[in-house]
């Protein structure tokens, strides 16, 4: 007995290390990030924040993160505006409409579109999907809306709307599945309550089902675009990557940068111990911030859903 | 003493399946005007499968299958054209576990039929819903917290707000699906009291596997046993003189 015991005080001991471990990881990374940033964030302060220029030339440095933080958060819209209606519509086909032999192989499809890797998604942009987002979709938009600021420029297949539609494709996986778990978990016995009263099928879905699964749902949405404001490789293959204020998304069919892209493109070419270093680990500030709080509300969304199943007694 | 009552449902022939199991075996009942109708039966007996085809809830599971008929008001509600949505509105249904809608008010709880065939809010919407309130029994419990969940009042109070669910619709005909079973017995008490009250309006179908429940509110009791009905007859007689062998041995507790 004695000999188990002092086992599983090891065990609980080392467990408890590793799980410490994933903490420490987080700690770790969030303090050198903070103190990599702060050389930019005291040389220039709130310019880092709200200022459009970037310049990496010695001398004349001058780093402003706002283009590249609409930038993320343009294309995470466009990715949620397109992303989202269908991955409700998956959702509420494969839960509520279709016989399990049809629902269980396309949601493993479904799935599989995460298992693409992210430069997958990006080839694929720059030499295939970028020509089909020209022809059917940019000259039809700059052709009847270019009027408009915001569908200006040349269509060119590689910007901010590329990246945008890229991502939410990107998204789908994500949002569908977790949505169908949540419909799944609303409880049968409030679709059958809402049958007795006369609704029909589609009001089952939107009054009850729908609203039912609300919190969760929204809590999917969130963990795609948390998804969307992190992705790198695939957005920086298509976004055109322009760099100072030209980066600044004013108008959805110019080139464009992210805060991911803009690190992946310049981190390479900038010498350690400059400023331009430091402004790059700022913006990885910018983004782990940004994708933290996004992921954070998104668990709490989507684990109180999933918690209150069960009967209506309650 | 019954004699006078008008059919108002009846089913004929009434077969049921999910996928290749048979539930139902050519199951032939006929129910009357403002009666309670007690459908009684060992677990697995069908007795459940037989009030879900008297709404058209049975066909929601998939690969369920009905065949024969169910007259309403000597119409068939499996015939060409009919609207399940339709009989739904006019055969109303009470389930097992109360299920008021948890995201809805008690107010709303009542009034979502009547919103769904497009009633909108006002003066008549309140009437409906304080006089179906009042014929569940529970206004008085529930007048000044109708704004709260309807998950928020008791067990018992939850089940007599899905009869005012239910009875908002002004249905012809009110099924009941073991509605005390999940229930305490000063729960239990007053919904049987309240079947009482609600054959004077409706036609009231209910199922249950408590046979003394059946003795105290059934005009009429059928006794089903594996898929088939073995007898049916006024309720009395169920209990005191029953035909069947069968019946005898179930309502003595030599079974089930």
């Amino acid at each position: 007995m004695a000999n188990f015991s002092h086992g599983d005080q090891t065990f609980k001991i080392l467990a408890g290390i590793l799980a410490g471990s994933a903490l420490a990881i987080l700690f770790v990374a969030g303090y050198t990030l903070l103190t990599g940033a702060l050389p930019v964030l005291q040389t220039f302060g709130t310019y880092f924040f709200i200022g459009t220029n970037w310049n990496p030339v010695v001398g004349r440095e001058i780093f402003g993160a706002l283009p590249y933080l609409l930038g993320t958060l343009v294309t995470s819209a466009i990715a949620l505006i397109i992303g989202v209606p269908i991955s409700l519509g998956i959702a509420i086909f494969l839960s509520e409409m279709s016989p399990r032999r049809v629902s269980v192989p396309i949601s493993y499809l479904v799935e599989l579109l995460a298992a693409v890797p992210s430069v997958v998604y990006g080839l694929w942009g720059v030499f295939v999907f970028r020509f089909y987002v020209i022809d059917y979709i940019e000259k039809p938009l700059s052709d009847y809306l270019g009027w408009i600021p915001t569908f200006s420029g040349t269509p060119f297949g590689l910007d901010v709307l590329s990246a945008g539609i890229i991502l939410s494709i990107m998204i789908i996986p994500t949002v569908s599945s977790i949505s169908r778990e949540i419909i799944t978990a609303v409880p049968n016995s409030i679709r059958e309550g809402a049958y007795s009263i006369g609704a029909t099928r589609w009001e089952v879905i939107r009054n009850w089902v729908i609203t039912y699964g609300r919190s969760g749902i929204f809590g999917a949405v969130i963990l795609g675009l948390g998804r969307a404001v992190g992705e790198t490789m695939a957005v920086t293959m298509v976004i055109g990557n322009t760099v100072g204020p030209a980066a600044v998304p004013t108008s959805l069919l110019k080139g464009g940068q992210t805060m991911a892209s803009l690190i992946a493109n310049g981190f390479i070419e900038a010498s350690p111990g400059t400023l331009e270093i430091s402004a790059y680990i700022g913006i990885g500030l910018l983004l782990m911030i940004v994708a933290l709080i996004i992921n954070i509300a998104a668990q709490v969304l989507v684990t109180r859903v999933l918690k209150v199943k069960g009967g209506a007694v309650e | 003493m019954q004699s006078n009552h008008t059919e108002k449902m009846s089913s004929l022939g009434l077969s049921a399946w999910y996928g290749e199991k048979q539930a139902l075996v050519n199951v032939s009942i006929s129910m009357k005007a403002n009666s309670v109708t007690a459908i009684i039966g060992p677990s697995g007996c069908g007795k459940s499968t037989y009030i879900r085809c008297l709404n058209r809830m049975h066909e929601l599971v998939p690969k369920a299958t009905v065949t024969g008929q169910v007259l309403l008001d000597k119409e068939d509600i499996y015939g060409p054209g009919v609207d399940p949505v339709m009989i739904r509105r006019r055969v109303g249904m009470v389930f097992q576990k109360p299920n008021p809608f948890p995201t809805m008010s008690i107010y709303d709880n009542v009034a979502a039929g009547l919103k769904l065939t497009g009633m909108r809010r006002g003066k008549s919407l309140d009437d409906i819903v304080k006089s179906s309130l009042e014929q569940a029994g529970l206004w008085d419990e529930v007048k000044y917290d109708l704004k709260k969940p309807g998950t928020s009042v008791s067990g018992g109070q939850q089940q007599r707000l899905c009869i005012a669910r239910a009875i908002a619709l002004q249905p012809e005909v009110i099924l009941m699906d073991e509605p005390c079973s999940a229930l305490d017995p000063v729960a239990t008490a007053k919904i049987e009291g309240l079947m009482a009250s609600l054959k004077e309006k409706y036609t009231v179908v209910v199922v249950t596997h408590n046979m003394q429940q059946a003795s105290r509110v059934a005009d009429f009791t059928a006794f089903l046993y594996l898929g088939k009905l073995i007898e049916y007859d006024e309720t009395t007689k169920i209990f005191e003189n029953p035909k069947e062998d069968l019946t005898e041995r179930y309502i003595t507790g030599k079974f089930g």
